[in-house]
């Protein structure tokens, strides 16, 4: 009977609760699009600043739907490959752009940008819109946040281990100071490398510094170099130094693990994407905001070697709502939202790295200080078409833009992850890694 | 003449053992129970706290992550998920039960092999199937349908619920069915008035399974809904992110959908110990 009772009861709840929920859930608004976007700290502000600025003005709702990067990976090219049509507006990056531009599956912006002068594409960076566009040169995604890579270092445990990180490091002279600053008696790491396996994680640091060491993965005539001397020196050098004075558990170490050290402290040196400043010098995230000095993406025989990457909208190629999907891209990849959310939510966290005005921005100027001009130095120096000593068949830094590459990537990461962890020497890894390009080098070669 | 002794069974274990056993059990069910409390302790923590290492037991207190994750709109997916679990568990009984009554009491021609069948359609990894169903579904105009999911859902847990019932009704004494059909029951009533209220244990634990297998399905959620029918799951994993710290709102939101499924079990706890017994003695 007691247990009837209760029964009863919960059910009551469960059922009163749903018929809130359905009763409050809002009516439809008279113009709606459907967002997809990855789970990354600057989407998650605009979400929550589009209801009250951009639907408000503009009397256009938007659902967001979030996901996680791989799960959003595969999600966009399920909708944009089968023409489902289930989101007018989806986020990719310039790997995708590279590899869908003129395919149908997402639609050019030019006419949209020609219509929208406010929009103001001469203030995006130059690299952005190259990176964006294809090969047809059409714009096919509006940048939403742009970032390169640089290195980031703790200046009082530099200064404590006698350690000065010049602003263009070397390799070499990182591996010094992540040797000097590396600590273990206090749990410090001199270094976090990315070491877990996917051709987004580990190789996407992996490949730059495989770039200034002057290897390739594929040269201009696709013939596939991952086992040639330089890419075995780079990725032996970024094995050994891992091995050496990196973060614990290196394969296990992702961007995730590597902000979450340096957040902490348990981490001396990072080298990685200039987005990560949003986490590092976020109040409430990190435990040594202001302690963190910049410095740009170590070379050895290139004069720069950080990559380029933009999360971007496009609009899906089976959208029938492009007016207001543009209508949304263009707020949300503004300057006026940049300044919205520096005003809202704080300058750090704002979608920088795409326009060249936010860094004439007096205010934002004054909260990026210690980070902005390298930033804005990366960004400026990054080439994809030509990042390393060697001509190259696609454009990309630290991917190649062809839809098996992410196969690839993924699969000699895994076998660099071996050698991490001794079951194997990175040439052995590197050997099978290099029957791997050939088989895709073999669907590209004339 | 000589006797024959036979050893006795003990009927008492000693009170050393009883208390190693209680021990054990205790430790197992801590041992069990301890990520959910982790989880919880993190919920209420900043992202800066949540991510020590070596982990914190006392950190400043804060109900922010849970601010957020209602900020950003839980309700909606917690609805599509209740309409899923619920709806598809109530089909899943009305056709499950009489199923495993023509499988169990009235055992049908060929029951075995109905009952093969039944459990072949778990064989395809549901990876397999996900494409063809996304196409169809496409095809249909009913991607992003919470109603077309729940039908899928339907279809992905009633072998399992036929399988279930069937071994909860095998156990009910034979002479109950033939009492009522002397007395005249048709079938109908046999099913509901008779063998419904006997086999509530079975039934509770047979919905409860349903319902947290259907609750928590993130595959086919994730591919063919989006923002109108996706569901918690889909929710949840939105706010793991590559660039940046989660933990501490991740688990406020595990928290937040872990709730109806906790809820769910506590309120059928008696019934779903009896009827999992049941079953197992079988």
């Amino acid at each position: 009977m007691k247990n009837r009772k209760r029964l009863v009861a919960v059910s009551t709840v469960v059922i009163a609760s749903l018929a809130f929920t359905a009763l409050t859930v809002p009516a439809k608004a008279a113009s709606e699009i459907n967002v997809l976007m990855v789970g990354n700290p600057q989407m998650k502000d605009l979400q929550t600043l589009t209801a009250e600025n951009f639907t408000k003005d503009s009397g256009i709702k938007v659902n967001f739907t979030i996901l996680p990067e791989n799960e959003l990976r595969d999600k966009v090219t399920l909708d944009v490959s089968t023409g489902a049509g289930q989101y007018d507006v989806v986020t990719i990056g310039m790997y995708e752009v590279a590899n869908w531009a003129g395919t149908g599956k997402i639609k050019s912006l030019d006419s949209l940008v020609a219509a929208d002068p406010s929009w103001n594409k001469a203030d995006i960076f130059p690299s952005m819109i190259n990176g964006l566009s294809g090969t047809d040169k059409k714009l096919y995604a509006a940048p939403f946040y742009g970032e390169s890579s640089m290195l980031m270092y703790r200046k009082d445990l530099a200064k404590k281990a006698g350690v000065t990180i010049p602003l263009r490091p070397t390799w070499a002279q990182v591996a010094a100071a992540a040797a000097k600053m590396n600590d273990k008696k206090n749990g410090i790491a001199g270094i976090c490398l990315r070491g877990l396996p996917g051709w987004g994680e580990q190789f996407a640091p992996l490949t730059t510094v495989v770039n200034t060491y002057g290897g390739t993965w594929f040269t201009k005539d696709w013939q596939a170099q991952v086992n040639s001397k330089p890419f075995v020196d780079a990725v032996s050098f970024y094995v050994d130094l891992v091995k050496k004075y990196g973060q614990p558990a290196p394969t296990q170490a992702g961007f995730t693990e590597c902000v979450n050290g340096m957040a902490q402290g348990k981490i001396a040196m990072w080298y990685d994407a200039t987005s990560a400043t949003a986490s590092i010098e976020k109040v409430g995230f990190s435990k040594h905001v202001g302690q963190f000095g910049y410095a740009y993406a170590p070379v050895v025989k290139t004069k720069q070697s950080g990559w380029l990457w933009a999360w971007a909208f496009a609009i899906a190629g089976a959208s029938k709502k492009e007016s207001d999907a543009w209508k949304f891209m263009s707020w949300a990849t503004s300057s006026k939202y940049e300044n919205l959310v520096g005003e809202k939510l704080g300058w750090a966290a704002a979608p920088d790295g795409k326009r060249a005005s936010i860094y004439a921005n007096a205010e934002y100027k004054k909260t990026a200080a210690a980070y902005s001009d390298v930033v804005l130095g990366s960004l400026k120096a990054a080439n994809p078409l030509n990042p390393g000593v060697q001509p190259r068949p696609t454009s990309g830094i630290q991917f190649v833009a062809v839809p098996e590459f992410a196969d690839l990537g993924t699969a000699v990461s895994q076998e660099v992850a071996k050698a991490m962890t001794g079951k194997q020497t990175v040439k052995q890894a590197l050997d099978k890694g290099q029957k791997l390009a050939e088989k895709v080098a073999a669907k590209y070669k004339k | 003449m000589s006797t024959l002794k036979v050893n006795k069974p003990r009927q008492k274990t000693s009170l050393a053992s009883r208390f190693s056993l209680s021990t054990f059990a205790w430790f197992l069910g801590l041992l069990f129970f301890f990520p959910v409390f982790w989880t919880l302790l993190i919920s209420f923590r900043q992202e800066v706290d949540a991510g020590t290492f070596p982990p914190k037991w006392i950190a400043p207190f804060t109900l922010e992550n849970y601010e957020k994750v209602f900020k950003v709109g839980a309700k909606s997916f917690l609805l599509n998920s209740a309409i899923a679990s619920i709806g598809s568990t109530i089909v899943i009984l009305a056709l499950a039960f009489p199923a495993a009554y023509a499988l169990s009491i009235k055992p049908i021609k060929k029951s075995k092999d109905v009952l093969s069948f039944f459990l072949s359609t778990k064989f395809l990894p549901p990876i397999a199937a996900l494409l063809p169903i996304y196409l169809i579904l496409k095809e249909l105009q009913l991607l992003d349908n919470i109603f077309a999911l729940t039908v899928f859902y339907v279809a992905m847990n009633l072998p399992l619920a036929v399988w279930l019932l069937r071994s909860f009704l095998k156990e009910i004494p034979r002479e109950l069915v033939e009492a009522a059909e002397l007395d005249g029951a048709s079938t109908i009533k046999i099913l509901y008035r008779v063998l419904v209220p006997i086999s509530m244990p079975g039934i509770a634990a047979t919905s409860l399974i349903c319902f947290i297998f259907t609750w928590n399905e993130f595959l086919l959620a994730i591919n063919v809904t989006g923002f109108g029918a996706a569901t918690a799951p889909v929710y949840l994993v939105g706010f793991v992110t590559a660039e940046g710290l989660f933990f501490a709102q991740l688990s406020a939101v595990s928290i937040v959908v872990s709730l109806p499924v906790i809820i769910a079990g506590w309120a059928a706890q008696d019934k779903l110990v009896s009827g999992l017994s049941l079953g197992a003695v079988k």
